[in-house]
């Protein structure tokens, strides 16, 4: 009888400092005789303390300074706590504020999506080590995927006065409204870039990903009336039950480990997954008609156990929302844009938010005392509720991979799996080296 | 030889980095003038020297500030890149508490408990107090703002790479708003810093509908207690004041509010 291969191997990895990820994270893998003995996501981000900054500061001020846990997703913790603020104080908002912000919010999907799948994710599978060689042998592709980047940060600029950090919108309302010009050659620029979108599902249709499942729990908004990204109630796919954003913490669960400075979750299982996948493994008969078109396309079947396909996901999610986007323009250059009131009046209080944001649900809440200054904070983090299941799925994959793969190779799957999930560690703690040890 | 540039990364939003790869019209171009040796963000390359280096983000532990030192050993020009970097930023808004208060209230009494007393958590959780790059290295030059000025960094790339000392004029937020041409923001009954603020931003936060923080920094010459004076005239209340400092706490250590 012959022994197999993979009972003898003996390797030790530890990639230190993960590149192109948003943040600092280590993965560390321990293998002695063919089994996995140690395998840690070790999350080594320096702690910021958001939760405390924001602590005395007034109502208007805490999207600012919260906006600053992660640029990247500035603009997604800016509407969470918008909305946290506004639930603690009962602040209602007017139908125009609501399309402003899910503009906002849908552009910083374009955005962050275009650039995680050609400057962070794409070079793993072409197997290059960044976009800067891809510049040299596929021209076209980046100089349409850069195309598509610069269109979603100017769509973020006009709708937000900067594409970093904004300072347009506020609680209520915006400070200053969207020149109707800009938005109109916005709408123009978006229905052309519909055809370059078309050319890079045709590029990513041909990636040949990696082939590993395992089953999870996806968790993701739910709307009774649309693909849910601004607003709706929590859903698991497990119960196939939502439950009310305010209910967050018997979602989340938080609790620590040795190994990382970000906080883990769970909910009705050993963990669960958000973000892309999630998303469109609960929500798919809700995508726009183009997204589903693009699913098919790629050949990606619902619901999905492949974490590395994330990145169709995201694909999906950028046709979707080039689409939607184009819907609400249209919406909202059918109408006057008047200025609101944003007057209000501070008082005692506790409200929080759930809003998706591009790596997965978003919580925020916040209290105010009787002085209106804020004296309670909590965010929980897509990234921080993905890393337990991130590390489950490298637990499982590991031994699948050992029998075939080397050192390396296996390093670098290890890799891709923990850019695949689109990890922002600057965000989760407020993640990525890889180790074997 | 091409120069080589580097990032590096700390405590941060890492939104300055980003800032750079916004720059999608030029991007391409820089990077055939320029060796990038290190972008974590973006690149897996690196290397033993750098011409430039950039650093983002501000300085928590002691095992940040060693790798701070070891950068600063290997670069020729050390370029602090953003607020962050520059002043701290907000959660320099953190040294107001102490770490163990921190810990408690972010990561719950319980955490708090162990990271003083299991060696296993301490080294990656020690946490000092947030510095600036500059209290720790010497900084050739300073790109402020959060996040910074795109044109800023231009600027300073092309000025050292062709030889030259690059050039920030030490102007107010409050001329660049001036030629703007906007309402002021005591007009309508806010308090700004936009009067004593590092200007270059081209006022960005006022043109659009905003009002300055001073996300750059207190001017050098800054009269605090006149603008203070004339906030209080214009019936800010000492809080309001109190609060617009501390925002970016940049200004915190000039405010005798």
């Amino acid at each position: 009888m012959t022994m197999n291969t993979n009972l003898n191997k003996t390797m030790h990895i530890k990639i230190d400092h993960v590149t192109r990820l948003e943040g600092h994270g280590s993965i560390l893998i321990d293998v002695e005789k063919g089994r996995v003995e140690n395998l840690k996501l070790e999350i080594v981000e320096a702690n910021r303390f958001f939760e405390n900054l924001v602590k005395g500061v007034p109502p208007h001020d805490v999207p600012q300074v919260v906006s600053r846990i992660c640029g990247i997703c500035c603009v997604g913790h800016q509407l969470a706590a918008i909305k946290a603020v506004e639930n603690a104080l009962n602040l209602s908002t007017s139908p125009q504020t609501r399309l402003l912000r899910v503009l906002l919010n849908e552009s910083q999907f374009l955005q962050s999506h275009a650039l995680h799948l050609y400057f962070l994710a794409i070079p793993d599978y072409v197997g290059v080590k960044s976009i800067l060689p891809l510049a040299g042998s596929h021209p076209e592709l980046i100089k349409k995927a850069l195309k598509l980047k610069k269109l979603a940060n100017d769509f973020t600029t006009i709708l937000g006065g900067r594409a970093l950090h904004p300072v347009m919108p506020t609680l209520i309302g915006w400070r200053k409204l969207p020149d109707k010009n800009k938005l109109e050659l916005l709408l123009e620029r978006l229905h052309e870039s519909v055809k370059d979108i078309e050319e890079m599902v045709d590029f990513i249709s041909q990636l040949k990903l990696p082939d590993y499942e395992r089953e999870t729990e996806y968790v993701s908004l739910k709307h009774p009336d649309e693909y849910a990204l601004y607003e709706g109630e929590i859903y698991s796919s497990d119960t196939k039950k939502s439950v009310p954003e305010s209910d967050y913490r018997q979602v989340t669960n938080e609790f620590t480990v040795a190994h990382s400075t970000s906080k883990w979750s769970r909910w009705n299982r050993e963990s669960y997954m958000v973000g892309a996948l999630a998303r469109v493994n609960n929500n798919f008969s809700q995508l726009h008609p183009k997204a589903k078109e693009v699913a098919n396309e790629l050949d990606i079947k619902i619901p999905c156990y492949n974490p590395y396909k994330n990145n169709l996901a995201q694909m999906i999610e950028i046709v979707h929302c080039t689409h939607h986007c184009i819907e609400i323009l249209e919406e909202l250059l059918s109408q006057d844009l008047h200025m609101e009131d944003l007057t209000y009046q501070s008082a005692e209080g506790i409200g929080c938010s759930a809003i998706e944001v591009p790596r997965g649900i978003l919580f925020h809440e916040y209290g105010f005392d009787n002085n209106g200054v804020c004296n309670h904070a909590d965010a929980v983090i897509p990234t921080s509720q993905n890393i337990n299941n991130i590390e489950r799925d490298m637990q499982k994959f590991v031994p699948q991979m050992l029998p075939d793969m080397e050192k390396e190779a296996l390093a670098s799957h290890m890799e891709m799996l923990l850019r695949a999930y689109d990890p922002c560690i600057s965000c989760s703690v407020h993640m990525l080296d890889v180790q074997f040890v | 030889m091409k120069p080589k540039i580097a990032f590096f990364d700390f405590a941060s939003c890492e939104g300055c980095q980003l800032a750079l790869l916004n720059c999608e019209d030029i991007l391409l171009e820089l990077l055939e003038l320029v060796d990038l040796v290190e972008f974590r963000e973006a690149i897996s390359e690196k290397s033993a020297r750098y011409d430039i280096a950039f650093i983002e983000g501000s300085i928590h532990r002691e095992e940040d500030s060693k790798r701070l030192l070891d950068i600063r050993s290997r670069s020729q020009f050390l370029v602090a890149l953003g607020a962050c970097a520059c002043n701290g930023n907000v959660q320099a808004r953190s040294n107001f508490i102490a770490p163990a208060e921190n810990y408690k209230l972010v990561y719950g009494e319980e955490a708090r408990n162990r990271v003083q007393i299991d060696k296993n958590y301490w080294p990656l959780w020690a946490h000092t107090r947030v510095r600036s790059v500059e209290e720790i290295v010497k900084v050739d030059y300073q790109l402020r703002g959060c996040p910074m000025s795109a044109n800023e960094f231009l600027h300073l790339v092309k000025a050292l790479l062709s030889g030259q000392i690059p050039h920030f004029p030490e102007n107010a937020v409050c001329v660049e708003c001036k030629r703007h041409g906007n309402e002021c923001v005591f007009d309508k009954g806010l308090s700004c810093l936009g009067p004593i603020a590092y200007g270059g931003c081209d006022a960005i936060c006022v043109n659009n509908g905003h009002v300055c923080d001073a996300c750059r920094g207190l001017l050098p010459y800054a009269n605090v207690e006149a603008h203070n004076n004339l906030m209080l005239s214009k019936g800010i209340s000492k809080e309001a004041i109190k609060s617009r400092y501390r925002m970016f706490c940049s200004a915190e250590k000039m405010s005798q509010t």
